[in-house]
Parts: C-alpha cells; sequence; structure tokens
C-alpha cells in the first residue's frame, strides 16, 4: 500500500546519562515515512543515527516523544536491523545466520528452507551456505548481515552504515544489489551512512541531521528514474547540484560539532 | 601454462617441506618421554640412582603386566574411572547451568558471586570431613568430593565465557525476537563455549587429583589406595604402576577433551 504512512516519530528526545554529564543524542525528532520509502540519514559522526536506529529496532528507550511502526495486518515482524558493527554471529553457519530470524519465530521448516535459500542465492552465497564466518571475506559477512535481514521479512528495514567497511568495488556490487532486491520487495528502508553518493544512489528522501544534539535539519527529495545506476547518478547534473548543496550542509555541521567540542 | 606449471611445483615443495617438518615435530613429542625412560633405565640399572626407591622402568612394566593378571588391579582402575566420570559430570552439569544464569542475568551474578568466591579457596579435601559426615562414607560422597572440586573452574569460567560474549550479538539475537530460552541455547551456550571449555580441561586435571588424594585419605580402593598401599608396603615398583597409571588416564583425558572442545566449536 504504497502512500500509507509506515513509520511516525513524534517529538522523539534522548539523553544519556554518563556519571554526572548528560549527553543530548536526539532532540525533537519528527519523522513520517511512508510505505516502500527508501530514506537514507546523513549527519556527522556521533550526532545520533545509530541512536535513532536502535530506538526504532526496539533496543534502546527514547527519554520523551513516541514512534510508531505501522503493522499491514499479517504477523510479519515489525522490523530488522542490519548492524553498523560485524553483527554476523560467529558459532552459526551462514545459512543458520540468515534463518536466524525465522527460526526464533518458529517458522515452518518448510519456509524456512525456502526463504533461505532463495536469499542466499540472492546474495550470491549459495555455495557459502554451510561455511562458518570465520571462513568469508568482509563483504561476504555483509552480504550474510543483508539476506538476514530481508529474509526475515520485517515491515520496515533498519541498516545502520552496513557498507562502510567496504572497499568501493565491492560496495558497488552490494548496493545494486541491494536495490534489485529492494526494488522486489518493495520495503520500507531507513538506512544511514557517510557516503552521499550512497544516500543519493539508493534514497527516495534524504534527510540531513545537525550535529550534537542530533535534530533534522533538512530533508533532500530524490526524483531520479529507477533502476538507477551509479554511473548515471554520477553523470547527472542535477545530482552534482545534490551532491554540492548536502555536502556544504554536512561541512558547516562538522564545523560546528568540532568549535562545539573545543569550548 | 609453463609459469603455472612452476607454481604448482613451487607450491608443492613447500607444502612437502612443511610435511616434513611437521613429522619431525610429532617424533620429537614422542621422543621427549622415550628419552627420559632410557635415562631412566640406564640410571637404575647402573645403580647409579637407587633401584629400591627408583625401579627401573622394565621392573615397573613387569609389575604392572603381573598385577593385572589377577583382576584385582582392574577393579580398582575401574572404581576410579567410576568416580571420576560420575563426580565430573556431578560437577560439570551444575556448574554450566548456574555459570550461564549467572552469565545472563546480573543479579543472579551478583547473589552468587560472593559465595562462590568465598568458598572456591577452600581446598575441596579440607572439607571432605564434612562431606563425608553429609553424605556418608559410600561411593557418593566421593563423588561429591570431586564434583566439588570441578565446580569451582568452570562455574567461574562459563560466567567469564557469557560475559566475553560480544554485545551486539546478544543485540542481533534481542532484534531477531530470541525468547530467554534460545537466547540461552543459541547465544549464551556457544558464545560461552570456548572458554567454558577452558574451565573444564582445568576442572578435568583437578578432579584427577582430588580422586587420588582423596583415595588415599579414606578409601579401600581405587588407584589412589593402591599407590598408598604400597608405598606403606614398601613395595615400590607396584607403587609405580599406579602413579604411572594416572599419568597414563590424564593425559587420555586431555587427549579425549581436546577432541571434543574441536567437535563442539567448529567455528573458531
Ligand atoms: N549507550 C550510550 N551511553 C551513553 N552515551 C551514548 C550511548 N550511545 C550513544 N551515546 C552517545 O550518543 C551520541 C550519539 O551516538 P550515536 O552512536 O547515535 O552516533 P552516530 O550518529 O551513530 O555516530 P557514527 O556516525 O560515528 O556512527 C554520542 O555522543 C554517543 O557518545
Ligand atoms: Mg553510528
Amino acid at each position: 500500500m504504497p502512500n500509507q504512512e509506515k513509520i511516525r516519530v513524534n517529538q522523539l528526545t534522548k539523553v544519556f546519562l554518563k556519571h554526572k554529564e548528560r549527553v543530548m543524542a536526539l532532540e525533537d525528532i519528527n519523522l513520517s515515512i511512508k510505505d516502500g520509502e527508501f530514506i537514507c540519514i546523513l549527519g556527522p559522526s556521533g550526532c545520533g543515527k545509530t541512536t535513532l536506529l536502535r530506538i526504532l529496532a526496539g533496543l534502546e528507550k527514547s527519554s520523551s516523544g513516541e514512534h510508531q511502526i505501522n503493522n499491514s495486518g499479517t504477523d510479519r515482524p515489525l522490523q530488522s536491523m542490519v548492524f553498523q558493527e560485524q553483527g554476523v554471529i560467529p558459532w552459526m553457519t551462514v545459512e543458520e545466520n540468515v534463518s536466524l530470524g525465522l527460526r526464533m519465530r518458529h517458522a515452518p521448516k518448510k519456509l524456512i528452507n525456502e526463504r533461505t535459500k532463495t536469499y542466499l542465492r540472492k546474495v550470491g552465497l549459495t555455495p557459502y551456505a554451510k561455511l562458518y564466518p570465520k571462513e568469508l571475506s568482509g563483504g561476504m559477512k555483509q552480504r550474510v548481515s543483508i539476506a538476514r535481514a530481508f529474509a526475515n521479512d520485517p515491515e520496515i528495514l533498519l541498516m545502520d552504515e552496513p557498507f562502510a567497511a567496504l572497499d568501493e568495488q565491492n560496495k558497488f556490487i552490494l548496493q545494486e544489489e541491494l536495490l534489485s532486491i529492494w526494488e522486489e520487495t518493495k520495503k520500507t528502508v531507513i538506512f544511514i551512512t557517510h557516503s552521499i553518493d550512497e544516500a543519493i544512489l539508493l534514497s527516495d528522501r534524504i534527510f540531513l541531521m545537525s550535529s550534537q544534539p542530533g535534530t533534522i535539519k533538512e530533508e533532500v527529495k530524490i526524483d531520479l528514474p529507477r533502476p538507477r545506476q551509479m554511473t548515471q547518478v554520477r553523470s547527472d547534473p542535477n545530482t552534482a547540484e545534490i551532491f554540492l548543496k548536502i555536502w556544504k550542509h554536512l561541512q558547516t555541521e562538522v564545523q560546528e560539532s568540532r568549535t562545539k567540542n573545543e569550548r | 601454462m609453463e609459469e603455472l606449471k612452476k607454481a604448482v611445483e613451487v607450491e608443492k615443495e613447500d607444502l612437502r617441506r612443511r610435511q616434513r617438518s611437521k613429522k619431525f615435530k610429532q617424533i620429537l613429542t614422542i621422543s621427549s618421554p622415550l628419552f627420559m625412560l632410557v635415562i631412566w633405565e640406564f640410571l637404575s640399572q647402573t645403580a647409579i640412582i637407587d633401584p629400591r626407591f627408583f625401579p627401573p622402568p622394565t621392573t615397573i612394566l613387569q609389575t604392572l603386566f603381573s598385577m593385572s593378571a589377577s583382576g584385582e588391579l582392574f577393579e580398582h582402575v575401574r572404581i576410579s574411572l567410576i568416580r571420576i566420570l560420575f563426580g565430573f559430570l556431578l560437577g560439570v552439569i551444575p556448574a554450566i547451568t548456574l555459570g550461564l544464569i549467572m552469565g545472563m542475568y546480573s543479579s543472579v551474578r551478583h547473589f552468587f558471586s560472593p559465595l562462590i568466591m568465598a568458598l572456591m579457596p577452600i581446598p575441596t579435601l579440607a572439607m571432605l570431613p564434612i562431606i563425608l559426615i553429609i553424605f556418608g562414607i559410600g561411593e557418593f560422597s566421593k563423588m561429591v568430593t570431586i564434583a566439588a572440586s570441578v565446580f569451582f573452574p568452570v562455574v567461574i569460567n562459563t560466567v567469564a565465557g557469557v560475559m566475553n560474549i560480544d554485545k551486539v550479538y546478544s543485540d542481533v539475537a534481542k532484534n531477531y525476537g530470541a525468547n530467554p530460552k534460545d537466547f540461552f541455547m543459541k547465544i549464551a551456550l556457544p558464545g560461552a563455549m570456548p572458554v567454558m571449555m577452558e574451565g573444564i580441561q582445568m576442572g578435568q586435571a583437578i578432579a584427577l587429583l582430588t580422586i587420588v588424594a582423596a583415595e588415599m585419605i579414606g578409601a579401600n580402593s581405587g588407584i589412589g589406595y593402591v599407590i598408598w598401599m604400597n608405598y606403606k608396603a614398601f613395595l615400590i615398583a607396584e607403587m609405580f604402576v599406579g602413579l604411572i597409571l594416572i599419568s597414563f588416564f590424564g593425559y587420555l583425558f586431555s587427549l579425549l577433551l581436546r577432541g571434543l572442545q574441536s567437535k563442539l566449536i567448529p567455528w573458531k
């Protein structure tokens, strides 16, 4: 159901107490995200991106405000997260990692096998199904994380800088894989990144965050036709302008957080 | 084509070299005990060391055969092994269970930690009188003695193992909907396994020490009893047979556990 609201965040605030110090991580976040939208969040390091995702994932409580993920009326899980750090569990095989969510929900065996196979194939890991993560490269592990999130078939996907640790080539390949899977499944995605190019390639809308305390400063709509390719995004003159605008925004925010820290 | 052939040749040569060096190391490993035995044999035969206290290994071996012939030695070994096996399980299973729960729930951990810390330094053998009072002088009290000595290293290592699990894995499990039982079986237990197995290895060594000592103090059967009785009767070769049996089983158990470890932790 496109155009229907999927995620709503109202006046959400998060304060961390460290000993006697207070860290205002998020301040008055308001979001409304439609079903099937691909949203990227860009912001300087430490501005609270991970914190926002962890709150949506139910791993952290907000200090005030509220958030809601709308259920489509099926028994699908609400969300699945792809973690910023390596979240592939070392004592489970590739296959077991991918089927983790389904197994935890005690889904029927047949469904587990089918879905696991499908997503292993989609990310090109079928030959590695029985291996343990120690035998995989960094890019392959990231593929496992992504396959695991999609195989769980959640209402929304939360992805925290999934490609940050990869080299350019691997990143390009995985970005295109992600886009093609997304175009098939039409899932609502919130994707955190530090790369402006990546954000432009992937998103329908980009949210720009300020430095601490994190607020949503601005929203940029990306209207490029899909399916998109990096070469095409790079050569489009409009995107050059968008790139520059986002770059300037990040520049000022990073500078601001520097001066704040010096004080 | 030529290049490839050459490369394969180089790799093959390298592989052969590595295999040779591996074989050499294996020979070293076997030869050190043999070397010691040969020296011992020589020193004892030539009476450089007193053969009354250090009978030559060949004599010990003969004694071993003659003792085995009567079947009595076998009975002592059997009794000791049963005590070790059941005592070991009696200690390890509760230790793993409590350790996992302590690792998972900090309130349980804070409750039990001081108790464990206070009880751990007491040598189990010092508790033998109390164990005998509570459990009587039968077989069960000997198993309890072993269990008590195995319990502490295993519980401590299991807690440490769970605490060592990277927080991101428990976040992943939570995010993908693991209930407490799944968390226990699929995250805490396998995640803690490597450190836990170290504790079990340690426990196995302590179990052997404990059973021999316990059998020397208060038993009329078992390998420890064999050692002690023969010492008191000044049958030194027979005493050495007991020592060699202990050494043999200690080595065997650690090999078995090593094998079990690589079965249980294929992902390391
Ligand atoms: N558990 C916590 N306890 C205390 N402070 C925290 C905690 N988690 C995050 N913070 C603080 O909240 C702020 C935001 O952290 P967060 O991890 O959300 O940043 P981020 O935008 O994801 O940064 P990066 O881009 O580097 O990943 C930081 O100042 C951080 O120190
Ligand atoms: Mg982050």
